[in-house]
């Protein structure tokens, strides 16, 4: 098959397994709890054992729902009540949950069948399709990424015309150069091994079909976007990876803190989205296309101030969509979602979207200084940010989500100075690692039981020895220790920082990266060392996950050991630097980035191991392992360290830092104060208005028709005579004007 | 004695046709007054239609068409009035008055 052929069929893989998750996923299940089994028609398969109750309402019918089959709380159910699981959420209308859901759909929401005893055991087999589908899909992707890569091919293929109406025409057509060749990377390989993971962290729930369909929709967007050669493609498979990523973060529907959390991630993306759409539409009111390649041909025709607006108004979508200050806080609550999810979305691909497309952008931001600086601003400050957010949090995908804003941010950083490379290397070595961090929480919190606090875990290496081993190389590479991925890539961020003369970024890049290594290793030894504190019952049950998600923890231990190695030698001339060569020449020759005075302006950037460059990579490095040494002092040999450490920050601030940090520097509370509160108080004056002044107008507009009415009453005397007196007049009067007018 | 003298007849009749419709409350003398200012205006449209040249016998036929529509409006109008007569036992159309209001 041509390698055009497989370009196209990449995304349209996973969009078949959509579909036939979608028609086929329910019927392919077998649940314990319905007394028939064999004859499956779709929505009997579902509520089988609830015809009867047609008449009720829903919130009951959910009810007899919950307690006709189950004999104890599932798993998730525990999780949704558990007193640490997750934060009422400002933007979340809790009750509003139950009332929406259709009861077509309800399914799902942790209703698990293994609990039944000695009924007959589920079956699960919606997995199947759509998971040989994204495999295949993984294949065709390598075979391009080995194409592109090692071929230094670039491929065009236009499928057909989308919209073409006068002067505005779209095409369905996919571009796959060095920059899209490693989000292909990325996004297939971790959209695999997340697949393969869900089917043992899933299992058991009933939803499972509508989890892959979800899944299989969001892989499709996913490639879309990432391998669309215009604006309007970008954009389609950005909002549907939005759509994606709401539907999965709420999947537990039920749980009102998960469809809080699903409607605050879709709200604030919208924030971001909307300024993205505007500068797509600058670009086309003033260039008149939306190709990619034409795009950036002719940007350099606008004045500085357009491209300044459209490079700030495509930033502004890839705040929200890459969660960052001030946008970042849908991230930490996009928790709620199942953590394959995490792993996936949240934390290795839709996310990155936003770097991605900044990256392919590059053009754009290349030729405005005002757009660089704002992204390497943003980055800096939201890296920073962050981290000083993780650095409190208890519970550990929180830990991990604020990591990734920081990481994320990291990535804009480097862009908006102009080290492009660095960021796209820092995107593939973070998806791979992150995605291995987020999946070992996840292996985690299904063996513990739920547990994801903690404050209440501890001692878990004993028992989860493959999730330990993985989860440890993963912070690893997180924490920026040498020959593991994260090392090279954020090194090479902060070395490029250095050389083009932003030494106060690069001062905070170095505080970043020690709170990073700190944080993360405070996680690994609250979770893995000391002793169980959670309650006794849930240690006896305390197992290492199934082979289906250790599987895809060893697998991503390779690229998170190796990536580095391979791509990033030598440091700041790595392999990865010849595959991007030709996506950023233009801005790499235009030196965008580069400040006046620095090493970089005076030519001599090389990168040397026993010069200015050695040193940086050892300063690098230091900070990585002071982190880990400072978080093996507070959290393993000596646990009294954080309260005397939080007691001797002068002038008694600590307890109040520490406060501000836990509750994540108030930025939701503000939020919530301001837009929730804020829209209420605005609401209420909205409703006055309209209950005073609008309904006022209608109804005086009546009163003044009956008021005038009553007064043309009285002429309506019931006489023939009185008419036709008034006919009289009327004939007179008319003669009389016409006589009067006629001269 | 020329158009003139038709057309003083002509208003006379008229004026004294529209002072019975308005004066009088029988309900049957209305119809004739009606009656009267149609032949009024009959009158002149036969004047109009002699004296004046070039008006090619249009007020004649005119005049022809409002006398049918006459006949017509005498017919329909007196079988309402007597309608309303045997319902109301009375000719007086002050007494009419149900649709006020």
């Amino acid at each position: 098959m041509p390698i055009e052929t497989l370009i196209a069929l990449i995304p349209a893989l996973p969009l078949a397994g959509f579909l036939f998750a979608v028609l086929a996923g329910a019927r392919l299940d077998r649940l314990p709890s319905h007394g028939h089994d064999d004859h499956g028609d779709g929505h009997a398969d579902d509520h089988g054992g609830h015809s009867g109750h047609g008449g009720e309402t829903h919130a009951s019918h959910a009810e007899t729902d919950d307690s006709g089959f189950r004999t104890g709380p599932s798993e998730e159910e525990q999780r949704a009540t558990s007193p640490h699981a997750g934060h009422a959420d400002d933007l979340a209308n809790s009750n509003g949950a139950d009332g929406v859901i259709p009861a077509e759909s309800n399914d799902g929401l942790g209703q698990v069948g293994h609990v039944v005893e000695g009924g007959p055991q589920p079956v699960y087999r919606s997995w199947m399709v759509p998971t040989a589908l994204v495999a295949v899909g993984w294949l065709f992707s390598m075979i391009v990424f080995a194409s592109v890569v090692f071929g230094g091919n670039t491929y065009h293929v236009r499928v057909y015309e989308w919209i073409g109406s006068g002067s505005f025409r779209i095409q369905i057509a996919f571009l796959v150069d060095g920059l899209t060749a490693m989000l292909l990377l990325v996004v297939s390989t971790v959209g695999l091994l997340v697949h393969v993971y869900s089917i043992g962290y899933m299992n058991g729930d009933r939803g499972m079909w509508r989890f892959f369909a979800y899944l299989n929709l969001f892989m499709f967007s996913m490639l879309l976007l990432i391998l669309g050669d215009n604006f309007l493609m970008l954009y389609v498979g950005w909002e549907a990876v939005g759509l994606c990523s709401y539907a999965l973060i709420g999947f537990w529907y039920k749980k009102p803190s998960a469809a809080g959390a699903a409607k605050k991630a879709f709200v604030v993306n919208r924030v971001g989205d909307f300024g993205f759409g505007l500068g797509i539409m600058m670009i086309w009111t003033l260039l008149g296309t939306l190709d990619f390649g034409e795009v950036f041909a002719r940007i350099g025709s606008l004045s500085p101030v357009a491209i300044t607006v459209i490079g700030l108004l495509l930033f502004a979508g890839a705040i929200g969509k890459s969660a960052q200050f001030p946008l970042h806080v849908w991230l930490p609550d996009a928790m709620e979602g199942p953590t394959p999810v995490s792993a996936l979305i949240h934390a290795a691909t839709m996310v990155n979207a936003g770097v991605y497309m900044v990256a392919r952008t590059n053009p754009i931001f290349s030729a405005s200084p005002t757009a660089m600086w704002a992204v390497a601003g943003i980055g800096v400050f939201t890296a920073i940010f962050a981290a000083a957010i993780a650095l409190t949090q208890n519970d550990i995908k929180k830990v991990l989500a604020y990591s990734t804003v920081s990481q994320l941010a990291y990535m804009f950083f480097a862009l908006g100075i102009g080290a492009w490379v660095a960021a796209i290397f820092h995107l593939v070595s973070h998806g791979f690692f992150k995605g291995l961090l987020f999946m070992g929480s996840g292996s985690v919190i299904h063996g513990a039981s739920g547990e994801q606090d903690m404050r209440y875990l501890g001692g878990l290496r004993d028992r989860m020895k493959w999730t330990y081993r993985t989860m440890v190389i993963g912070s690893l590479a997180l924490a920026g220790i040498p020959i593991f991925a994260g090392f090279f890539s954020k090194d090479e961020i902060l070395g490029e920082a250095f050389n083009r003369g932003y030494y106060l970024f690069y001062a905070v890049g170095v505080v970043v990266a020690f709170m990073t290594a700190f944080y993360t290793f405070r996680m690994i030894y609250m979770t893995f060392h000391g002793r169980w504190r959670g309650p006794r019952d849930a240690w006896r049950h305390v197992h290492e996950s199934a082979p289906t998600m250790v599987a895809p923890l060893l697998i991503l231990a390779v690229p998170t050991i190796l990536a580095g190695l391979l791509l990033g030698l030598p440091p700041d001339g790595g392999a990865i630097h010849g595959w991007l060569e030709e996506v950023f020449r233009g801005a790499e020759e235009a030196g965008a980035g580069i400040l006046p005075g620095s090493i970089a302006a005076a030519g001599n950037a090389g990168f040397a191991l026993f010069g200015f460059g050695g040193l940086l990579l050892l300063i690098g490095a230091s900070v990585g392992v002071a982190g880990i040494w400072v978080a093996h002092g507070w959290y393993v040999r000596d646990p009294e360290a954080p309260a005397r450490f939080v007691a001797r920050i002068p002038f008694g601030l600590g307890p109040g830092m520490y406060a501000a940090s836990v509750n994540k520097y108030y930025v939701d509370d503000l939020y919530g104060l301001i837009w929730a509160r804020g829209g209420v108080l605005v609401a209420n004056a909205l409703w006055w208005f309209d209950a005073k002044v609008i309904d006022g107008a209608v109804n005086g507009a009546g009163w003044l028709a009956q008021r005038i009415g009553g007064l043309l009453r009285r002429a309506q005397t019931g006489r023939v005579q009185n008419y036709g007196l008034g006919m009289a007049a009327g004939l007179v009067l008319v003669i009389v004007a016409y006589l009067v007018i006629r001269p | 004695m020329g158009l003139q003298g038709y057309l003083i007849v002509s208003t006379l009749l008229f004026g004294i046709g529209a002072f019975g419709f308005l004066a009088r409350r029988n309900a049957i003398l209305m119809l004739i007054c009606i009656e009267l200012m149609l032949n009024a205006v009959n009158l002149s449209l036969i004047a109009f239609n002699a004296y004046l040249p070039g008006s090619s016998n249009a007020g004649a036929i005119f005049a022809l068409l409002v006398m049918a529509v006459a006949a017509a409006e005498a017919t329909v109008g007196l079988a309402l009035v007597i309608a309303i007569i045997r319902t109301r036992q009375t000719p007086e159309v002050d007494e009419y008055s149900d649709l006020k209001d």
